[in-house]
């Protein structure tokens, strides 16, 4: 029987945490999808937070993933709306289409 | 617990909240109103700051000192400057909506409890509050496609930056055992070395708020938001925002991660120079005055991050000392960006300023003096924010970044002076439409500060350098 320890929880979080940056920065599709990275991204760390609290038998970081739970509510619901009026500017939500501004 | 030590942006939070309730409820059109509201709002906060008392509050989540207070004191004049720009222009540009005095009001708090945060819980609330309100008004201009493409970039990469931070706050968390800045320092300084955790934490958490300064290697957004937001909104991005988060890089590193200076000094270091380099060489073939300054504006945070390279006191101050000239140059420049308009329509083009030397040589006069400060041609104020970086670095025998400092202010000079040189021997176009008395107010008091602050420098670099002291002591 395996014992799951905090190298476990990190080992997670980690690969979640890469799995995020990586959508946002190799995702050539659409930016829905950049949108859930961002969640993912926020999630690892929640589970990072969770699993030290457990092991220093600290409460503060339950805290600060709850804090950061909150916000990332918030945040979920302005990226949308940035999206909405990007969309009925461009009629697109192509992350390739994302490219009028450059030099 | 101390809470009235948080009274300025207890404040700002009703106002704001009242504010909101006051552009909702009556039928007509409550923009300039809440506008003011919302500076007298700046005006009282600015007034409890320099009242309020040293000390910790909430049980060590938020700190009071001077370094805070003179960091507050300059998120309240950007603010401010960014209101009072906005509020003609937006008129103009038919984008005048009580929600953006309001949206500014929020940020501002974010900015000033991020200033005074002493736990790494703190700091993301008051950074989330910042950055929330900033993704919602780069988009401001919500029917013109470069603005929602502005904000949709800064709102994709801010959220990276928040997750970098977090990830960085969480194995700091972990590894030194606290979320705390004094109880990180405690945990940084014992005896047998650092955790390797805390190092990496502190890696990401200095990536973010690189991210937040726009310091190379994290700058790319930077032009594409400066260059689609709308131009008030840029003048805000510009000034308060990035001396809120210097401010705050300069904390966690002079306070919790002091003892870590080693580690963070290269990495600094690099930035520095990168920064300086890119700033110079990217803003030569400009042609669009809001990207120039976008570059512009990297290059200064990288001449600021010299004295944080640097790390001594002299260095730290010459930080702030920067930021706060900078501060003012900036919102000279932009007092004339947002003045560019012709028949209505805003102009963004270099070459749309040219003849303004014969045209309006009041405004041409006050952006001349604003392009020589920023190249730091004595004896204006940019001259003495690069002199106090310089000195620092030169001190301490940081002989690179104070060479290619130098040399890239040559380089810097030549696009500033290609600016006074459009405005005074091109051809004159039509007459720019005329400027707002909010503009002309602005251009004025920039214009003077920045003219004489020679003859009286010392009061502001006492405040800098008690600011410095209190995050030492």
């Amino acid at each position: 029987m395996l014992d799951v320890g905090l190298g476990h929880y990190l080992t997670v979080s980690a690969i979640l945490f890469v799995l995020g940056v990586f959508g946002i920065f190799l995702n050539r599709k659409n930016i829905i999808v950049i949108l859930m990275s961002v969640e993912l991204i926020l999630l690892s760390v929640n589970l990072n937070l969770v699993a030290f609290s457990a092991r220093l038998g600290d409460l503060t970081g339950q805290i600060f993933a709850m804090f950061i739970l909150t916000v990332a509510a918030a945040e979920a619901a302005i990226g949308l709306a940035v999206v909405v009026i990007y969309f009925r500017n461009t009629g697109s939500i192509e992350v390739e289409d994302v490219s009028t501004l450059k030099g | 617990m101390n809470w009235t030590l948080a009274l300025p942006e207890t404040l700002l939070s009703v106002a704001g909240l009242v504010l909101l309730l006051a552009g909702v409820i009556p039928k007509r059109d409550m923009t300039f109103p809440i506008t003011m509201g919302t500076l007298g709002a700046l005006l009282v906060a600015a007034v409890l700051v320099l009242g309020s008392a040293d000390g910790q509050a909430f049980h060590g989540q938020f700190v009071s000192d001077a370094f805070a207070r003179f960091a507050k004191i300059l998120i309240l004049l950007g603010a401010a400057t960014g209101l009072l720009l906005a509020l003609d222009w937006n008129e103009k540009q038919g984008i005048a909506r009580f929600e953006f005095p309001i949206l500014v009001l929020f940020s501002t708090i974010g900015m000033m409890a991020m200033v005074s945060a002493s736990d790494l819980i703190t700091l993301y609330m008051g950074l989330e509050l910042l950055s929330l309100s900033l993704y919602v008004i780069a988009a401001f201009d919500r029917d013109n496609a470069r603005s929602a493409e502005a904000g949709l970039k800064y709102f994709v990469l801010g959220a990276l930056a928040s997750g970098l931070y977090l990830y960085g706050a969480s194995l700091t968390y972990g590894f030194a055992g606290s979320t705390n800045f004094s109880a990180i320092a405690t945990a940084v300084s014992g005896e047998g070395g650092v955790s390797l955790g805390v190092v990496v934490g502190m890696t990401f958490v200095v990536a973010a708020l690189a991210f937040k300064i726009s310091a190379v290697p994290f700058h790319m957004w930077t032009p594409d938001v400066y260059e689609g937001a709308p131009t008030p909104v840029t003048a805000f991005f510009a000034s308060a925002p990035k001396v809120a988060a210097v401010a705050l890089l300069v904390r966690v590193l002079a306070d919790p991660f002091a003892d870590l200076a080693a580690q963070w000094q290269g990495v600094i270091w690099l930035a520095s120079l990168g920064s300086m380099l890119l700033g110079s060489f990217a803003a030569i073939r400009q042609p669009n005055i809001k990207r120039l300054m976008a570059y512009s504006s990297i290059g200064h945070v990288g001449y600021a991050l010299m004295g944080l390279a640097v790390a001594t006191d002299t260095g730290l101050r010459g930080v702030m000392l920067y930021m706060a000239i900078y501060i003012v140059m900036n919102a000279g420049v932009f007092a004339v960006l947002v003045a560019m308009r012709r028949q209505g329509r805003s102009l963004e083009r270099i070459e749309d300023l040219a003849g303004l030397g014969r045209t309006d040589p009041a405004m041409a006069l006050a952006m001349a003096v604003f392009m020589f400060s920023m190249a730091g041609i004595p004896p204006l104020a940019g001259f003495f924010s690069k002199l106090y970086v310089f000195l620092a670095a030169v001190q301490e025998g940081y002989w690179v970044l104070a060479t290619v400092g130098v040399l890239t202010s040559v380089v810097g000079a030549f696009y500033y002076l290609r600016i006074i040189k459009i405005m005074y021997f091109d051809a004159a176009e039509a007459a720019l439409d005329p400027r707002s008395s909010a503009v002309s107010f602005v251009l004025a008091g920039a214009g003077l500060f920045n003219v004489l602050f020679f003859l009286f420098p010392a009061p502001i670099v006492a405040a800098a350098t008690a600011a410095v002291a209190a995050l030492a002591g």
